[in-house]
């Protein structure tokens, strides 16, 4: 785990949690969409706040890839968990949604589980960034090109 | 009322973004290291790999589902609470696809954090 993969999987956090603020961010300007309202969907994309959303989710999935690439599904969505808390802190500050007692607590305990996940193979030395002995894809090197 | 239809919404951004994770995941390790083929093969060789991968445009179809079920979600509900609730829900949901799909080895340690993911997203909706 270099410092440069540590920065992969911080770009995942903050770019996630930035790009769902501006989301809901704009998606408040746009109001309730019924169901059969569908069409108007395509129209929010006009909403700067939304147009900015996507680009930092864009910026969120490239990273999530790069860190899919060398890190477990299981490691990778744990490692990343610290986004719930900066969405928390945004909702709360920017966004002046009601953030409860319970919510705090329901964040806390979610942030308590993934960051145990995530310490938990480091300190029992099982390299969380390698494939574990029956994991079964091809390897790189003998791969076919697609 | 507007509880059902984004408790739905989270239901559905669940369901497509596990199915996506997955694929995602699998395509990934089809592709390999992104840093080291970055360098040893250039960036476009990283982006023609992925863009060809069948599993990577799968995924990409079910985050697509995924995605416009958050927006609609997030016009329904508070950010702080349909984001996370998927999001948890979405991690356990996960760490069982990719131990029965992805062959992952997932630990005594990842699943105590499912339970206490689990419990978290119980207090979110409470």
């Amino acid at each position: 785990m270099t410092f440069r993969k540590y920065l992969v999987l911080a770009a995942v956090t903050v770019f996630g949690a930035t790009g769902d603020s501006l989301l809901s961010r704009g998606m408040k300007d746009a109001g309730n969409i019924s169901l059969h309202q569908l069409p108007d969907l395509i129209l929010t994309i006009l909403n700067p706040w939304v147009l900015a959303g996507i680009l930092f989710l864009l910026g969120f999935f490239a990273a999530y890839m790069i860190a899919l690439s060398w890190a477990d599904l299981t490691y990778v969505l744990p490692a990343t968990s610290l986004g719930y808390v900066l969405l928390a802190l945004i909702a709360k500050f920017l966004l002046h949604e009601q953030v409860t007692a319970t919510r705090w607590l329901g964040i806390i305990l979610i942030s308590v589980g993934v960051g145990f996940v995530t310490r938990g193979p480091a300190l029992t030395h099982h390299p969380p960034l390698r494939q574990p002995e029956d994991y079964d894809a091809e390897p790189v090197s003998t791969r076919a090109e697609l | 009322m507007k509880q059902i239809y984004t408790w739905g919404a989270v239901a559905a951004i669940v369901l497509a973004s596990t199915i996506g994770d997955v694929l995602l995941s699998r395509a990934m390790k089809q592709v390999g290291d992104v840093g080291e083929l970055w360098r040893t093969h250039g960036l476009l060789a990283v982006v023609g790999r992925t863009l060809h991968n069948v599993n990577f445009v799968l995924g990409i179809l079910a985050m697509t589902v995924a995605f416009y079920s958050l927006l609609i979600g997030l016009s329904w509900g508070d950010v702080s609470l349909v984001a996370p609730a998927s999001a948890s829900l979405t991690f356990v949901a996960t760490a069982v696809a990719a131990k029965i799909f992805l062959h992952e080895r997932v630990d005594p340690h990842r699943w105590m954090a499912a339970l206490l993911v689990a419990g978290g997203v119980a207090l979110l909706a409470a």
